[in-house]
């Protein structure tokens, strides 16, 4: 099984310069995804830039809408994602719980990737078809 | 979930992550990989007792090391005193003394990575059956149940536990040395290692028993396996040739069969249904391997055939003539019958049916492929390529005749059909 863990830094947007993790943070940050990757599980990692920098495409009415950011609410801001390959969903949360976060604010949310054998039977086929 | 099960399931999570290398620090502090692995169990044990009514500790593996070494000084104990009542001078009280002072905790850390790897090799040991070295290596080294492993070779959990524990008795019998192969020995033990992990990813891949045509449990299984030994011995390039070999097939897995559960061959795979993450992992794999020094081998050559299909876009972008030379090369390390089968298709492709056929038939009498049905279904593809279309209809036939697979059978039958219309 596949999942998606996410960080949420949990940071207002204006503290730009944060972002930027220590020296520190980024050794203990550096041996927590090598341990992943020393037990065969890591499949993909990638942190991603400042959401001050984002961008966000809405459709209202059916037409794109760009709107760019610094967006007000950053509880929902993504700052990177893990991709790992467990036995099950309680050993993806383990492998969360591991990750080397020392503050209040940042968080880590677990989503599982779909498969094709996660749809019924007649969506499949459908996916099959494309 | 209820509480309960939630519990279960974390301590189980727990423990697939922290066994292997629970058991490979206990087995270099005990000297004995059975010993070790029941000690890893009891703390298992003691954790499902613990942890549901105080909760996962903050350092589970810690935590086990901990309960696995009083375990440890229990048995030695007790054994110094059955010896005493005997009126034996015992060595053991001094054994435990000293596993007393020894700091376990520590060898969770220092050195884990040589420990895992003597726990490998420990595992495929030339003394144990190809089967009892799969089971044991599932067990050490994938944290898997007996019950897991036995569901997933169909076998009955009473056989698999008996295997389990015969293989942990070998090793003890035969005073299997808890080391790294140095030396001459090296290459020909680590070959046994690469086989154990590609003999559950084939599993996996292409069942040779059972309903299904894949299970991708055994695959993930292989592959978390391969993943990790790439990272205990990064100086062998057949390590990163397995997997990179295992990483290009495992991507074509969601285009290997409809969604009737038929199954599709390669050229008619939907390309865009293979897994691109894992493409990419398998080709980093391959150059991994190629950086290394020396010819390749029996894995990456593969792999290199493999990454030639995975880098063509559509079928007709394949490479061939690479295809063609690579098993020529793989032939050099391995020479066997299916592999020349393999490269005469290729030749095939590459430079003209006649040009195939006329390998294939080289073939004819090869005693190994009498009864191997891919043998009359690649003639009778290059036969209806030079319009030899009877002619590619009766091997069509003899190649269904010949196939154990079911779902293989219906394939070759449906192909004669379309030759006939």
């Amino acid at each position: 099984m596949r999942f998606m863990l996410f960080i949420h830094p949990g940071l207002p947007p204006s503290t730009e310069e944060s972002l930027i993790p220590s020296l520190e943070a980024i050794g203990a940050m550096s041996r927590y995804n090598r341990q992943l990757h020393e037990a065969g599980v890591l499949l993909d990692v990638n942190g991603l830039h400042s959401p001050s920098a984002a961008v966000r495409i809405s459709f209202p009415g059916g037409k794109p809408q760009v709107v760019d950011g610094p967006f007000a609410e950053t509880k929902e801001l993504v700052g990177g994602y893990w991709i790992i390959d467990v036995k099950s969903k309680a050993e993806a949360i383990e492998w969360a719980k591991r990750c080397p976060i020392d503050a209040e604010g940042p968080m880590i949310e677990v989503r599982q990737i779909f498969e094709i054998s996660d749809f019924p039977p007649e969506l499949q086929e459908a996916v099959w078809l494309g | 979930m209820t509480p309960a099960n939630a519990a279960r399931a974390a301590i189980e999570a727990v423990w697939r992550i922290e066994s292997p290398r629970l058991i490979a620090a206990l087995a270099r502090m005990v000297r004995d990989v059975g010993l070790a692995e029941e000690l890893a169990q009891d703390a298992f044990v003691a954790a499902l007792e613990q942890w549901p009514a105080d909760g996962v500790p903050d350092r589970p593996g810690a935590w086990l090391m901990q309960a696995a070494k009083r375990r440890a000084i229990d048995q030695l104990r007790r054994a110094e005193r059955l010896r005493r009542k005997q009126e034996v001078v015992g060595r053991d009280a001094e054994a435990a003394e000293e596993l007393a002072a020894a700091d376990f905790e520590a060898a969770l850390t220092e050195e884990i990575g040589d420990s895992l790897l003597r726990l490998v090799f420990t595992a495929c040991h030339p003394v144990l059956a190809p089967e009892a070295r799969v089971a044991l290596t599932l067990r050490l080294l994938c944290g898997l149940t007996t019950e897991e492993i036995a569901r997933a070779f169909l076998v009955p959990v009473a056989t698999m536990a008996q295997r389990i524990v015969r293989a942990k008795r070998t090793l003890a019998e035969a005073r299997v040395a808890f080391e790294v192969p140095a030396g001459p020995d090296l290459a020909p033990r680590l070959g046994a290692v690469l086989a154990v992990v590609y003999l559950v990813f084939n599993e996996g891949y292409a069942a040779s028993a059972g309903e299904e045509w894949m299970r991708p449990e055994l695959v993930n299984d292989a592959l978390r396996l391969g993943r990790m030994l790439a990272e205990l011995a990064p100086a062998e390039p057949e390590v990163h040739g397995l997997v990179a070999l295992m990483e290009l097939h495992a991507s074509r897995m969601p285009a290997r069969v409809s969604a009737r559960g038929e199954a599709v061959l390669l050229l008619d795979q939907d390309r865009a249904r293979w897994d691109r993450l894992l493409i990419r992992r398998g080709l980093a794999a391959l150059e991994r391997a190629q950086a290394l020094k020396g010819p390749l081998g029996l894995y990456a050559l593969q792999a290199a055939i493999a990454a030639c299909h995975a880098r063509a876009w559509r079928p007709e972008d394949t490479d061939w003539a690479r295809i063609a030379a690579l098993y020529d090369a793989l032939a050099q390390v391995t020479p066997s019958p299916v592999v020349e089968l393999n490269r005469a298709v290729a030749v095939g492709m590459a430079f003209g049916p006649a040009a195939g056929l006329e390998l294939v038939d080289r073939l004819a009498d090869e005693p190994a492929l009498r009864a191997y049905p891919h043998l009359p279904a690649a003639r009778a593809d290059l036969l209806a390529k030079l319009g030899r279309r009877p002619e590619a209809v009766a091997e069509l036939e003899r190649a269904a005749g010949l196939s154990q697979n079911g779902r293989e059978r219906a394939l070759l039958q449906k192909r004669a059909a379309a030759l006939q219309d």
